[in-house]
């Protein structure tokens, strides 16, 4: 339940009047006015390339505005730099976290706060006190390569509240989250607002910001779409107004059950030589023709692990080759290109220098992975069949490209996935894999690539999607599981499944219910 | 800063073609600044350094001899610096396809059929090609840093070279002069024309030259080169192989190299001396750079490279400029086309407070 709307205060916490920033090649803000309440809990939504992040660099003083004003508590100021913007209360908590690994908790914000604030040790009690006040329990002498992705976010937030906070940003808090550590995360915040500290709160799951946010500011293209109190917008009108047109952007599609089992995975534990990263042990899994099976998780869970050896980038010894089979065949010690011509294709995490090539163009880019549906003879590349995929797919998949011979680079993101999963989509794959296929993409294009997704399922391809978009997994698929530490949870039809169990799973609870689940 | 730049997200066509040009503006003018700040005629000595060395037939074909070596080398070089592979070896390929093909060579001077020639050519171009997969070994089995290993290769196969001609293939007839016999008519190549050095190693420079543009342009195998070295998680998640690529590119780098080698000692030299090179391996490294790593280009900056080498040379001779002047206009002319091509990716901006009112305006009135 959102608290009830504070009282209206005369002096805003802060302001923004006509804030305009321009890039090369693009304006990312253009001409925004917000406005900030004491204890207001304010949500900036839009979709990835609206000017959400600039305009909070620019409020944090990382960046600054061509144009425009900020008022801070009635005061017009100039924010120079972050240090200027946490000497007036602003405090604010990164997508991606700046702590030292190899450092404890207390030493890691001791560093942060300066040599004024005192040592290490003598901020452990005040870094006691901040952490029961506000129910997020963390010890300051825990090394941070110890901690949870959700401790590790504690330490980030408890590092702000450390000095008087007036305003705290926090960009995409729940993307690391399980849906419980989100809860938690929500009390915390709804008892910091109690208090009289404004927050900032970008994200683009409508959910959370309807039951967390007082007001929202919805951005796209630059521009301000327009302001509403969330709680009393449905999801379709939010999303219409993030996207702008009111294309069928939440759908619902049927579920099904698959065949005969394609993806068949048996016992597969891997050690990983990194000693940061999560080794894999004991994982079943099996994908059946004509489903769809989602695998949930927090990063760093043992996803690009599996991905890595589902796509022969990591490769078992010949001994192990059955652990993967594909229809029956043994594969886990093939290498990629011998996986691709048994029927496996996929979508890798990082569209970028994983997934495509920046550099090149569509068309290299699109004969990158399809370079076995004969469009090399005799050692040379047929550029004119070549050019002609390129352009079926940004036809049938509706890339915005000027030409077949744009750098993959110059893409955004959602129209480079189209272009990846189109490529991979139009190789007729019997297996496809997808890591994160909309993560940072646009609510327009995700709807595209989930009908793809379906269509192909509908064509009987096994479909494998890891994700760490809860939602996007209960829409799309027809059988889920959860992966953590390393380990799988037993899978599960979607439609028995409720999100509690999702999150249960994602915790590790699965040890002791999967008995259950069999019976 | 009152000069900015910015990026500009894509190639600009036009910067492609002008910067060579503005290059040589540059050149020209603050070369012509430096020769009358040293009270030399700026006009005549531009003459003597870039148009008098080719101003006849004779200097065409000293021309071509001296940049047959750089183009071959730099042509193997851009094969390995497209898979992002710095070799930096090509001196020291160069000088032991030279002296692997001596060695073969002053072994068979008798020899009178033609075979003899492709032999020593043949065993140059292995002998590189060798050399470079000494590289490739290191790379692919240790993981040791390719730049690291060659240079220090370079140095080896120096002393390798030196302490051949100072030994066992020193000429018994040659007076203790460190060098090799000449070489069994057989065994070198023929002149292309009556009165001028050039010879048929320009056959095999255009034929490389065709197949590495082939190679990088219109083939598979160039395609996963590139790819290597743009993206190597890319190249893995598709399955090229990295360590085959890495060999090949050394290979074909090493064989290139070598060839030029050899080519040099049977063509304009006829023998093994101590001098084989003056640094072509590395003259070859600029070149490739300069002609962006593109068979086409480096053909120009390899006849450039040439020039500027026989130019020097001669404004020595009948301009009386010292050595060090000539370099500094080389490496002036160098400086101005590395400088100008920063224009292809970037936009030059002035920073003046009313230009950036200007903008200011210009976006309020077209958010309007």
């Amino acid at each position: 339940m959102p608290n009830p709307a504070p009282a209206p205060d005369p002096i805003a916490r802060l302001q923004l009047r006509k804030i305009t920033k321009r890039y090369p090649g693009c304006l990312a803000n253009d001409g925004i006015d917000l406005t900030i309440a004491p204890g207001e809990i304010h949500a900036l939504l839009g979709e990835n390339g609206a000017g959400k992040s600039t305009l909070m660099k620019i409020i944090y003083g990382v960046t600054h505005a061509d144009s425009g004003e900020v008022i801070w508590q009635g005061q017009r100021v100039s924010l120079r730099n972050p240090a200027q913007a946490r000497g007036l209360g602003i405090g604010m908590v990164f997508q991606h976290f700046s702590l030292f690994e190899t450092l404890s908790v207390a030493q890691n914000i001791a560093l942060a706060m300066g040599a004024a604030a005192g040592t290490p040790k003598q901020l452990e009690p005040k870094i006691r006190e901040v952490s029961r006040r506000y129910g997020m329990a963390l010890e300051p002498e825990r090394l941070v390569h110890s901690l949870s992705i959700g401790e590790r976010q504690r330490v980030e937030i408890i590092r702000c509240l450390m000095q008087d906070i007036r305003l705290l940003i926090l960009d995409e808090p729940t993307s690391v989250l399980t849906p419980q550590e989100a809860d938690d995360l929500f009390v915390t915040l709804r008892r910091l607002a109690a208090e009289g500290c404004s927050i900032l709160f970008i994200s683009h799951k409508l959910g959370e910001v309807r039951a967390l946010c007082h007001g929202a500011t919805v951005l796209r293209g630059g521009r301000v779409a327009g302001h509403c109190v969330p709680a009393e917008c449905s999801d379709q009108q939010l999303a219409r107004l993030m996207v702008g047109e009111a294309a069928e952007l939440i759908a619902d599609y049927p579920k099904v059950i698959g065949g005969e089992a394609f993806l068949d995975v048996r016992g597969l534990s891997w050690h990983n030589p990194d000693p940061f990263g999560c080794s894999l042990s004991d994982i079943d899994l099996e994908v059946r023709c004509g489903e769809i099976v989602g695998i949930a998780g927090v990063a760093g869970n043992g996803q690009d692990e599996l991905l890595a050896l589902l796509s022969g980038e990591e490769r078992l010894p010949r001994e192990a080759s059955a652990t993967i089979r594909f229809a029956r065949e043994p594969v886990a010690h093939l290498r990629p290109d011998a996986r691709r011509q048994l029927g496996l294709a996929f979508v890798p995490a990082e569209r970028l220098g994983h997934g495509a090539v920046p550099e090149l163009s569509l068309a290299d880019n699109a004969l990158l992975t399809a370079f076995q549906q004969g469009l090399v003879s005799n050692g040379l590349i047929q550029r004119g069949k070549v050019e002609a995929l390129a352009e079926e797919i940004i036809r049938r998949f509706g890339v915005k490209t000027p030409d077949s011979q744009t750098p993959a680079r110059s893409l955004s993101g959602g129209n480079l996935q189209k272009f990846i999963l189109g490529r991979e989509i139009l190789q007729q794959p019997a297996l496809l894999v997808a890591a994160h296929p909309t993560w940072g993409v646009d609510v327009g294009a995700a709807a595209t690539i989930h009908r793809a997704l379906i269509a192909l399922r509908d064509a009987g391809a096994a479909i494998l999607v890891i994700s760490e978009d809860l939602d996007e997994l209960f829409q799309i698929s027809d059988r889920l599981g959860a992966l953590c530490g390393g380990r799988l949870s037993a899978l599960s039809a979607t439609v028995d499944t409720r999100l509690s169990d999702v999150g249960g799973w994602m915790a590790g609870q699965f040890a002791a219910p999967q008995s259950l689940a069999t019976r | 800063m009152l000069l900015s730049l910015e990026p500009r997200g894509q190639q600009s066509r036009l910067m492609l073609w002008c910067s060579p040009l503005l290059a040589a503006a540059l050149t020209l003018g603050c070369g012509s600044l430096l020769f009358i700040a040293l009270g030399h005629d700026p006009l005549l000595t531009l003459h003597t350094l870039l148009i008098a060395p080719v101003s006849d037939l004779y200097g065409v074909s000293e021309l071509l001899v001296k940049a047959l070596p750089i183009l071959l080398c730099a042509l193997g070089l851009a094969v390995a610096y497209q898979a992002r592979i710095w070799n930096i070896g090509a001196e020291g390929q160069l000088l032991l396809g030279a002296l692997a093909g001596s060695a073969l060579a002053v072994n068979i001077i008798g020899m009178q059929s033609r075979w003899a020639l492709v032999l020593i050519l043949l065993t140059g171009t292995l002998a590189g090609a060798a050399w470079a997969g000494l590289t490739a070994w290191l790379r692919t089995r240790f993981n040791a840093n390719e730049i690291l290993t060659s240079i220090m290769l370079n140095y080896i196969a120096l002393n390798l070279l030196l302490y051949c001609v100072h030994g066992p293939l020193k000429d018994p007839e040659g007076f203790n002069f460190p060098q090799s016999a000449m070489f069994g008519d057989a065994s070198r190549l023929p002149l292309l024309m009556e009165d001028g050095r050039v010879h048929a190693g320009v056959y095999f420079a255009l034929l490389a030259l065709v197949a590495v543009w082939v190679l990088l342009q219109k083939s598979f195998v160039g395609f996963q080169i590139k790819v290597l070295g743009l993206d190597k998680r890319a190249a893995g998640f598709v399955g090229f192989r990295e360590k085959r690529l890495i060999w090949l590119a050394l290979l074909i780098s090493g064989g290139l190299a070598g060839l030029a080698g050899v080519c040099e000692v049977s063509g304009p030299i006829g023998q093994l001396v101590p001098q084989v090179s003056p640094g072509y391996g590395y003259a070859a490294i600029t070149v490739a750079f300069l002609g962006r790593l593109n068979p086409v280009g480096i053909l120009f900056s390899s006849l450039l490279m040439a020039l500027l080498y026989i130019g020097g040379e001669s404004a020595q001779m009948s301009l009386n400029l010292p050595q060090a002047i000539t370099q500094l206009f080389q490496g002036m002319m160098l400086f101005f086309l590395l400088a100008s091509d920063v224009l292809i990716l970037y936009r030059p901006r002035l920073n003046l407070r009313w230009t950036r009112r200007a903008q200011a305006t210009a976006v309020h009135a077209g958010a309007l």
